[in-house]
């Protein structure tokens, strides 16, 4: 523990990680955030100070030996500091791009009092990079214990569990709607903040430790969950289906023409690589003058990709700036790089052209109301104060909530009629013997590292069941 | 992978393809559909099912080579494989005995009914069955009909076979009493035989092809509105009322993407001929 002492001299500023200029990337959709250089990952790793009690992994949903893999790289093992993160991470390429690092980790590093904390997403990054560069090595593998687990949902939580228990020894097939594994990394989040190819590589990790995915079968259709647990032969089933069901915002008009839900736009953009029509078959329409509604990070990500296609995009939120719950990282990337956020104004109402396209809406303006029990600020309607605004796309991005395909398909499984979503307990649990979810579709629609942590969590207890089970 | 078991070309440009996929085919219905896609960089096309065979393991669909993805796709052939097939989606039809149903079915459409006509004949119901299209050459699957209905009519919008145009359905309604009635076709057809049908109180079920992207409820690009409400085609149908529905939202809705659609298709066919590699088949 002879590093535990602090450097002479302490840097209080992290090692930047370069980006693309604002200007120039706002017209690609290459990655925004370019990575350390090795050198960038040494100086930064320096000034991590090795604590003895980290409080850093205390502010990991999934408990990743950070001090451990920090010092990994200052000496240069990568392979051998890769696997560190992946005894309790098995998407670290995903995690160290995506994670909300200011609020976990990075908020309890100790130097973060005196200065800059240490930037562990950027180091994460730098390793799985490095991995991917350099070939993957495949952990090892406990003996066959013979039994069989289902996980439906092939997104961070699906993958975790199923990552987590094929090592453990147990036979894991994944069910997979959609044609392509990653859920909501390769469907939501865009190519710019998670290149693809970053998470097809994850996902191939995951088969590679012998996870057999089966795409395109949409669990509570081909088959429901009573019949994967009794015809199927399997012993345990983890649900983690996500949260895809888009909202709406009920104003009258919404089914004109270029109003795409935030879901719609992403998978034709994203998941269909629109922006590459017609190279790529599926088209996605979009004006020059767009109106994102929503506050969230999927409400980012929705402006931003539409800055790309070309388009000037106003963001229409119903609070002020200080309630944004988008990542602060994305608001700042986004308004470099051309948006314009209106506060405190909500849609009223949607008007159409003579071929049902939208060309107005009808906002409203919006004040806040005093915190309640919580501390959350609510709005209401300023009376009187509506404008019109001229538009030609809008995109909705306010919320989603649990595809309820199982929930209908699956008896006795408890759910929340309020919102969707399956209730479990503290591992993860459901109502049902054998049966587990976790992620969005028993929070509603959160973070991808916490969709993580729940199915890191469910993992522990399905091979408890699954040990204790004769 | 879903290998092409039998292809037909049921009339010009509408092909019927059989393919192995034995757990879709266990749970397909009348009325349900699939979700086809070939090719890196094709879309996701939904095909309502025309058939199943539980024992063959096989589930059949067909398809109108309108735009660039179905031209694609109808140039695979027998023996080769489909990248992915999603299915079965949506509900399935409400099939029991209601009395006496009629089936009406229009260009390609007319694939899918008659395995309504066939269920609904199946479960005691006396069916009859109108086949529209434009013209004589289009209208397809004439003798499948008579097989599972007692009674076969056929429309053409140009009257070069059988009657012109849907008038003599109204005849018919005076003349029969209908207690069901079940449309498949374009939406122009559907919204038409829905409002002949209004006033002689036929419940009458219309099977929605709204415009989808991932068919299981997560883009909401299929929202129809029906009795005033927003619903999913894909989730919530794809059979709705059709006395309920908002047609002349829906026609303005499908044709949101017309003029890339276009492009697409008019690209595909300038490529169609050469081996620059677009056309994976």
């Amino acid at each position: 523990m002879a590093e535990t002492k602090p450097k002479p001299k302490l840097n209080k500023k992290a090692v930047e990680m370069a980006k693309q200029d604002p200007k120039v990337r706002a017209k690609n959709f290459s990655e925004v955030a370019l990575g350390y250089t090795e050198a960038e990952a040494q100086e930064e790793a320096n000034r991590c100070l090795q604590c003895p009690n980290p409080l850093c992994r205390q502010g990991c949903p999934v408990e990743v030996p950070i001090p451990q893999f920090i010092k990994c790289i200052k000496e240069k093992k990568y392979a051998e500091g890769i696997q560190v993160i992946k005894t309790k991470n098995a998407l670290p390429a995903v995690c160290g791009r995506v994670c909300p690092q200011e609020s976990q980790c990075q908020a309890k590093c100790v130097i973060g009092r005196m200065g800059e904390p240490v930037s562990i997403g950027r180091l994460e990054r730098f390793l799985a990079d490095w991995e991917r560069d350099n070939g993957y090595q495949l952990p090892p593998k406990e003996a066959s214990t013979g039994k069989k687990v289902a996980v439906i949902g092939a997104g961070p939580a699906g993958l975790t569990v199923a990552a987590d228990l094929v090592k453990l020894g147990h036979e894991i097939t994944m069910f997979e709607a959609l044609h392509i594994g990653g859920g909501v990394l390769s469907y939501g989040i865009p190519e710019f903040r998670l290149p693809k190819a970053v998470v097809n590589n994850e996902v191939n990790y995951v088969q590679k430790l012998g996870v057999d995915l089966r795409l395109g079968n949409l669990i509570g259709r081909i088959h429901t969950i009573p019949e994967l647990m009794k015809e199927g032969g399997y012993d345990a089933v983890f649900i983690g289906s996500g949260a895809g069901l888009p909202q709406f915002t009920d104003c009258p008009g919404e089914n004109l023409g270029g109003i795409y839900s935030a879901n719609e736009f992403l998978i034709r953009v994203n998941l269909m690589k629109a922006f590459q029509f017609p190279e790529y078959d599926t088209p996605i329409r979009i004006g020059k003058h767009v109106v994102v509604i929503g506050g969230g990070n999927v409400a980012m990500d929705c402006a931003r990709s539409s800055m790309r296609l070309g388009s000037s995009v106003c963001l229409l939120y119903r609070r002020s700036r200080d309630e944004l719950p988008a990542r602060h990282e994305e608001i700042e990337n986004a308004e470099e790089e051309g948006l314009v956020c209106k506060f405190l104004a909500a849609p009223v109402e949607f008007y159409g052209d003579s071929k049902g396209w939208v060309k107005a809406m009808k906002c409203i303006a919006m004040e806040l109301t005093e915190p309640d029990a919580r501390g959350r600020r609510g709005v209401k309607v300023v009376p009187g104060s509506e404008f019109v605004m001229d538009v030609d796309t809008v995109i909705i991005a306010i919320g989603q909530t649990p595809n309820p395909i199982i929930q209908r398909t699956t008896d006795g499984l408890q759910n929340d009629p309020r919102h969707g979503t399956i209730c479990v307990n503290e591992v993860g649990k459901t109502s049902l013997d054998g049966v587990y979810a976790g992620g969005d579709v028993a929070t509603g629609a959160a973070t991808v590292i916490s969709a993580m942590g729940a199915g890191k969590r469910a993992a522990k207890a399905m091979h408890e069941y699954l040990t204790n089970k004769k | 992978m879903y290998k092409i078991v039998s292809k037909t070309e049921l009339v010009p440009k509408i092909k019927l393809f059989e393919v192995e996929a034995p757990d879709i085919a266990a749970k397909s219905h009348p009325g349900q559909f699939l979700i086809v896609i070939h090719g890196e960089k094709g879309e996701r096309i939904p095909l309502t099912i025309c058939g199943y065979d539980t024992k063959k393991g096989t589930v059949s669909f067909a398809f109108h080579e309108v735009g660039k993805t179905t031209k694609d796709l109808g140039k695979l052939e027998q023996g080769q494989e489909i990248d992915n097939i999603t299915g079965p989606l949506g509900n399935p039809s409400e099939i029991k005995k209601f009395g006496k149903v009629l089936c009406v079915g229009g260009s390609v459409m007319i694939a899918p009914l008659l395995l309504q006509s066939k269920a609904m004949k199946e479960a005691g119901n006396h069916v009859t069955t109108v086949l529209g299209a434009r013209s004589e050459p289009f209208i397809m699957l004439e003798d499948e009909a008579k097989k599972y209905s007692d009674q076969v009519y056929v429309a053409t919008d140009d009257g070069s076979k059988g009657y012109k145009g849907l008038d003599f359905l109204k005849e018919l309604l005076t003349k029969e009493k209908f207690d069901r009635c079940v449309v498949m076709g374009p939406v122009i057809l559907m919204k038409d035989v829905s409002e002949i049908t209004k006033p002689y109180n036929i419940p009458t079920m219309v099977t929605l092809t709204p415009i989808m992207i991932d068919g299981m409820g997560m883009c909401g690009v299929c929202r129809v509105t029906v009795e005033g409400k927003m619903l999913f085609g894909c989730v919530d149908g794809a059979e709705f009322d059709g006395h309920q529905v908002d047609f002349d939202e829906l026609i303005l809705r499908q044709r949101t993407m017309l003029p890339e659609e276009r492009l697409s298709s008019v690209l595909a066919d300038m490529h169609g001929g050469c081996k620059c590699g677009r056309n994976k088949a």
